[in-house]
């Protein structure tokens, strides 16, 4: 210890390198360049040497070619022999169809095969001596850079671009003017503007309307059975799923149906907090649209008990008792409240479309 | 008929004229009108005898007279169906309170359920339990299919896996569940589960939903592990961590130097 009393205080903790355990004091210099260290030493394999070892590599990468060879032949026939409805029972997985099981296991051993051998082949037999490949420069001589700009300008001025403008400028014009067709083609491809297609759903017309005239009230109708639905049909804690009567008949249903699906359910009526959401009810029954506000999947989850709407994709909940307002998740307004009625039969209708578009924000509306 | 031809004018031919219509109507009504699908009634031996059960098994939740408590809800109204699905699927009597009461070891036999189910049947009319026909799975499986991802799939997943609701409470897995307890489900609306009575899926309409989740469970996978049928959160999982540390491994080996 001694030989260290003269060394200053370590504000760190840590202590001096003991010298006794073969480390060297250094000088405190650095070298003025570092010696390029080179490759290291090449390590045979034992493929190398051993005549024998080599043999037994060339033998493993032929059994894993032969494997391959075997397992497409196997296909091949697994896909003649074995009935598409077969079934096989397996470790793990269960009952499982037979020849997905063998097309899938065979053409995977039989690339399996090929891959490994190749990977073999290549570790154990081909040359693995490490190479030096030197750089050169990449810059050309002057000779040659001088001879490449003699050429474009000979070329220029045997084309006697500088002489006649009136060429450069209406050949500039032309080839501009050919990007717009092109252009031109890729945005009016976008189609249509949506116009208020984005605000306005099915049950915002009536059925058999012309002109924005006649008709009557679009019923609501069970999805998928498009049968309508009676009053009395919806019993307290049910949930209907419904489309507006006529989605079938529009010219692209699909369309229709993501705008228009609505969850109908019947609450007790004391339950409901909101005045505009009784009124547009009858006793307890409420029709809500079933496009989240978020990102417009459809929200269907309903707890029967707490009266929450789930939606599945990212976990958006809304009081159904409380004029469907968010009470968690990323979604930002309440589901629309379709108005609804009862017609002289008893059925269920739409007196009106949604107050307001339905579904997740978009460009115009903010 | 020249006795009745003779007599037709009788004061009393009107009151038996009248009399045979009506019986024939009763008659043609009972014979042909839509039926709920109801098995057999019960004795009343079997509603005393459920009574007794009752106030030994539920009544400490359910109230002595099964009009609910602070601790459990009323029973006068959910009917045979209700107890029939609770009791017979374990979830009643339930051990401890809990989020959510879950399918359990049943603790009661077939005859002591249909005495329970009886007397809360007793307390008020509802859902009877449902007839065998309607509970077989002989549907149509395609229109079950049709029917399930409309009405289930968005809670118990597209093959009946289940999944997670809010706050801990989750839609169960339908995979080998019986037809019946299917059936009651849909009809009394069980927990969190909304109601679907005869008037949104008819009895023929729950029969198919059956159908449907009787030809799930007993399908052969395509080909391959199906992963408990969850959809991306599961395929993705496999993914990142087998299939990319098979990657990783494979690699490995490619950059290791042969001995």
């Amino acid at each position: 210890m001694s030989e260290h009393d003269n060394l200053p205080e370590r504000s760190s903790g840590s202590s001096p390198v003991d010298l006794s355990k073969g480390h060297v004091e250094g000088t405190g210099g650095l070298p003025a360049r570092f010696e390029n260290p080179g490759l290291p030493a090449h390590v045979h394999r034992h493929g190398d040497d051993d005549d024998a070892a080599a043999r037994r590599s060339e033998r493993q990468v032929a059994g894993l070619f032969v494997l391959s060879m075997l397992a497409t032949v196997g296909f091949a026939v697994a896909y003649f022999a074995i009935d598409k409805n077969s079934t096989v029972t397996l470790p793990l997985v269960g009952v499982t169809n037979a020849l997905h099981v063998a097309l899938g296991v065979t053409l995977g051993l039989s690339l399996l095969g090929i891959g490994l051998g190749a990977v073999h082949w290549a570790k154990t037999l081909m040359s693995d001596e490490e190479i030096v490949e030197e750089r050169h420069v990449l810059r050309s001589d002057d000779g040659a850079r001088q001879g490449a700009i003699d050429v474009l300008t000979e070329g220029g001025e045997s084309a006697q671009i500088r002489r006649r403008p009136l060429i450069v400028y209406t050949l500039g014009g032309a080839l501009g003017l050919f990007a717009v067709p092109l252009g031109l083609q890729l945005v009016g491809s976008l189609g249509p503007l949506p116009k208020n297609d984005l605000s306005t759903t099915l049950w915002s017309t009536r059925i058999g309307q012309r002109d924005g005239k006649g008709g009557r009230k679009r019923k609501l109708m069970r999805d998928p059975e498009g049968t309508a639905i009676r009053l009395t049909d919806v019993t307290l804690g049910s949930v209907f799923h419904v489309l507006p009567e006529g989605i079938n008949e529009t010219e692209h249903p699909l369309n229709e149906k993501v705008k228009a699906s609505v969850i109908l359910v019947r609450l007790e009526e004391s339950k409901i907090r909101s005045q505009r959401q009784r009124d547009w009810g009858i006793d307890g029954v409420v029709a809500y649209s079933k496009i989240c506000t978020h990102v417009g999947c459809p929200v269907g989850l309903y707890e029967q008990q707490t009266h929450h709407l789930l939606c599945p994709c990212h976990q958006s909940t809304f009081d159904m008792t409380d004029d469907c307002k968010v009470i968690f998740g990323p979604a930002k307004r309440p589901l629309p409240q379709l108005k609804i009625s009862v017609d002289t039969e008893g059925y269920l209708v739409a007196d009106q479309g949604f107050a307001e578009p339905v579904g997740p924000s978009f460009w115009e509306r903010g | 008929m020249s006795f009745l031809a003779a007599r037709r004018r009788h004061p009393a031919a009107i009151v038996l004229v009248l009399l045979l219509g009506l019986v024939v109507t009763g008659g043609l009504y009972t014979a042909l009108a839509p039926k709920d699908a109801k098995a057999a009634t019960a004795t009343a031996d079997d509603v005393k005898a459920g009574k007794d059960l009752f106030l030994a098994n539920c009544a400490s939740c359910h109230g002595t007279n099964a009009n609910g408590t602070a601790a459990g809800p009323s029973l006068v109204g959910v009917g045979a169906a209700a107890v029939d699905f609770q009791v017979g699927t374990g979830r009643m009597p339930l051990t401890q309170p809990g989020v959510q009461a879950q399918r359990n070891k049943v603790t009661m036999d077939a005859t002591e359920t249909k005495q329970l189910a009886a007397y809360v049947a007793s307390l008020g009319p509802g859902p009877a339990v449902p007839a065998t026909e309607y509970t077989n799975g002989n549907g149509n499986i395609a229109k079950g299919g049709e029917l399930f991802r409309v009405n289930c799939a968005m809670c118990h997943n597209f093959a009946g896996s289940g999944g997670a609701l809010t706050r801990g409470k989750f839609a169960p897995s339908l995979r080998n569940i019986e037809g019946k307890h299917i059936y009651e489900a849909m009809l009394t609306g069980p927990q969190s589960m909304p109601v679907f009575n005869d008037t949104n899926l008819s009895p023929q309409d729950k029969n198919d939903v059956i159908a449907y989740l009787h030809n799930v469970d007993n399908e052969a996978n395509a080909g391959g592990h199906n992963l408990g049928n969850l959809g991306p959160v599961s395929e993705g999982m496999f993914a990142w961590t087998i299939g990319i540390g098979l990657l990783i491994g494979a690699a490995v080996w490619l950059g290791r130097k042969a001995a």
